[in-house]
């Protein structure tokens, strides 16, 4: 049953307004700012960024703590720039000196100013993860990659993959969580040994699970052509994405303080 | 009854393997010349035990799979013609509810896979919505509609499946063992659906191997090595003893035990249901 409780992406449910965005508008927004964040050359500027992001969390009403979860899987990757940044910067009024390493003010500059700037980027990814249903985020993609499909870039088939694999993670979970069994039941020992005797043992594991997936493929494959599916010609849709007046005051805030982020590298404010 | 057939099935053959020129041998074909009509409004069953080919003839009712040889006419449509320039005027027609409950659901939202038949055909957005709404409601799932089906039990997930059929509106519906993995409480409840479905006057096709489920069909046709081995009203059916390995329902093992011992059971009675009522009436008259 511990498989079953897992949540689908990382999704905090909610009705904040934030929440009830279009898809396509927080999808835009979310690049804008990323975009910003590489446009911003001083630390003052990064306050404009801090303070839209500020501003878009506590709207949305999510606790501060579920954002920075994200950041678990990357700090290691955040210390690793910032610390390369300290030792190997080497212009600037030398601080300190150690062997072939030394720290300079530029270095220590250099290592904070990388460092917030992944942190920020790594809050407003979440964000919008954390507002908008997996499935939402999927069809915001399809409606605007959809232009594209004149180019020959397949949005809908894209999109459709998308749904598909998060409609089965569970499922999957669920069939591994079988084999488990079943393999554990036959004497399997997933728990004990070394490194190597593990991954052994994930063998007898994957080989059905592959099987079953290819079974579970076919007999999707046939369901949805039972449902006369053919591809995204033709196709209407039930949710009709449409922007609404919060929608519009979200692309005017991001462009004003896109246009705010980019003045800020003219005008030396600090 | 009335012969406006819905499905007719011409001396249909069908080998899964084939040779690159050589035809098959008899023994490879899955189905081995049947010919049947099916018509609208009726509800048939189709039994047979495990490789008979009753799902294989199944999958030909909406050219999922296409005939080896001999045709198939799904409203006087050819289905092997119709398949190589628009299948889903076929599929448009005739709906599928497979075995399997977790492998024939697309979206993780039960309401938007039930508007998926709907939006491939192409129907209009305020449409399908209606359509969604109200096949949940037919099958009882409604107040789960936004839901993941990953939380639902298999016989609600089979609802699901069976409503996302239904807001496709088709004329006929082909049930591909659909309770063969379900707990007795949900098929009952798909049961109970499929008679629901029969009395709104659309065809339908039960395969299964529940004998008591074939019993609430108004006809049964029994499959053997790819060939009908029996065809007729369940009465009918029950009353021969050639059925093999097939078990009879409970009500009329039990319809001739009474008559062994005295008590005049029509033949006609083959329900649990009905059994019941003859003998609550036999007690009373």
């Amino acid at each position: 049953m511990a498989v079953r409780d897992i949540t689908l992406g990382q999704y905090f449910p909610g009705e904040s307004c934030i929440h009830r965005l279009d898809p396509r508008v927080k999808i835009v927004c979310t690049f804008v700012y990323l975009i910003s964040l590489f446009v911003v050359k001083s630390f003052s500027a990064f306050l404009l960024c801090i303070l839209f992001l500020g501003t878009v969390i506590a709207l949305s009403k999510i606790p501060f703590k579920f954002i920075s979860k994200g950041l678990k899987p990357v700090i290691f990757l955040i210390i690793l720039t910032m610390v390369i940044n300290l030792f190997f910067v080497s212009t600037g009024d030398v601080l300190a000196k150690l062997g072939p390493i030394t720290i300079t003010k530029d270095g220590i500059y250099r290592a904070l100013f990388m460092g917030l700037r992944l942190v920020l980027l790594i809050f407003g990814s979440s964000l919008m993860t954390l507002t908008t249903k997996p499935i939402e985020l999927t069809d915001g993609m399809e409606k605007l990659l959809s232009p594209l499909a004149k180019i020959g870039l397949p949005a809908h088939e894209l999109a459709m993959m998308m749904t598909i694999a998060l409609r089965f993670i569970p499922t999957l979970l669920d069939e591994t969580d079988k084999i488990m069994k079943a393999q554990t039941a036959r004497g399997a020992d997933f728990e004990n040994g070394s490194i190597k005797e593990k991954a052994k043992a994930l063998i007898p594991l994957l080989v059905p699970l592959f099987v079953s997936a290819f079974r579970i493929a076919g007999d999707l494959a046939m369901a949805m052509e039972a449902r006369c599916y053919h591809g995204g010609s033709g196709r209407t849709r039930m949710h009709q994405m449409k922007l609404g007046k919060g929608d519009a005051v979200a692309i005017a805030v991001t462009v004003i303080y896109l246009a705010l982020v980019i003045l800020s590298r003219q005008l030396p404010l600090l | 009854m009335a012969s406006d057939p819905m499905i007719q099935l011409k001396d249909v053959r069908f080998a899964y393997e084939q040779g690159e020129d050589d035809t098959p041998q008899a023994a490879e074909f899955a189905i081995d010349g049947v010919s049947f009509n099916i018509e609208k409004g009726s509800f048939v069953a189709i039994v047979g035990s495990n490789g008979s080919g009753k799902s294989t003839l199944a999958k030909h009712m909406n050219a999922l799979l296409l005939p080896t040889s001999g045709e198939v006419l799904v409203d006087d449509l050819n289905t092997v013609t119709e398949s190589q320039t628009q299948p889903w005027e076929i599929r448009k027609r005739v709906g599928m509810v497979f075995q399997n409950p977790d492998n024939q659901l697309v979206s993780s939202v039960v309401e938007d896979d039930v508007a998926f038949g709907p939006e491939n055909i192409g129907i209009e957005p305020s449409e399908i919505r209606r359509r969604v709404d109200e096949s949940l409601q037919m099958v009882g799932m409604y107040e789960h509609r936004k839901k993941g089906p990953h939380l639902l039990s298999g016989g609600q997930k089979q609802r699901i499946a069976i409503a996302g059929v239904i807001a496709m509106d088709p004329e006929c519906v082909v049930f591909d063992e659909p309770t063969a993995m379900l707990d007795p409480k949900g098929r009952r409840e798909i049961m109970s659906i499929i008679r629901k479905l029969h009395s709104q006057g659309r065809t339908v096709v039960l395969i299964t191997h529940f004998m008591e489920e074939a019993a609430e069909a108004d006809r049964i046709i029994i499959m053997e090595h790819g060939k009908v081995h029996a065809d007729g009203t369940p009465a009918q059916i029950f009353s021969r003893d050639d059925l093999g390995v097939l078990a009879l329902p409970f009500a009329v093992k039990m319809a001739k035990r009474l008559r062994q011992s005295g008590i005049d059971v029509p033949a006609d009675i083959v329900t649990d249901e009905q059994l019941a009522d003859f003998l609550c009436s036999k007690e009373q008259g």
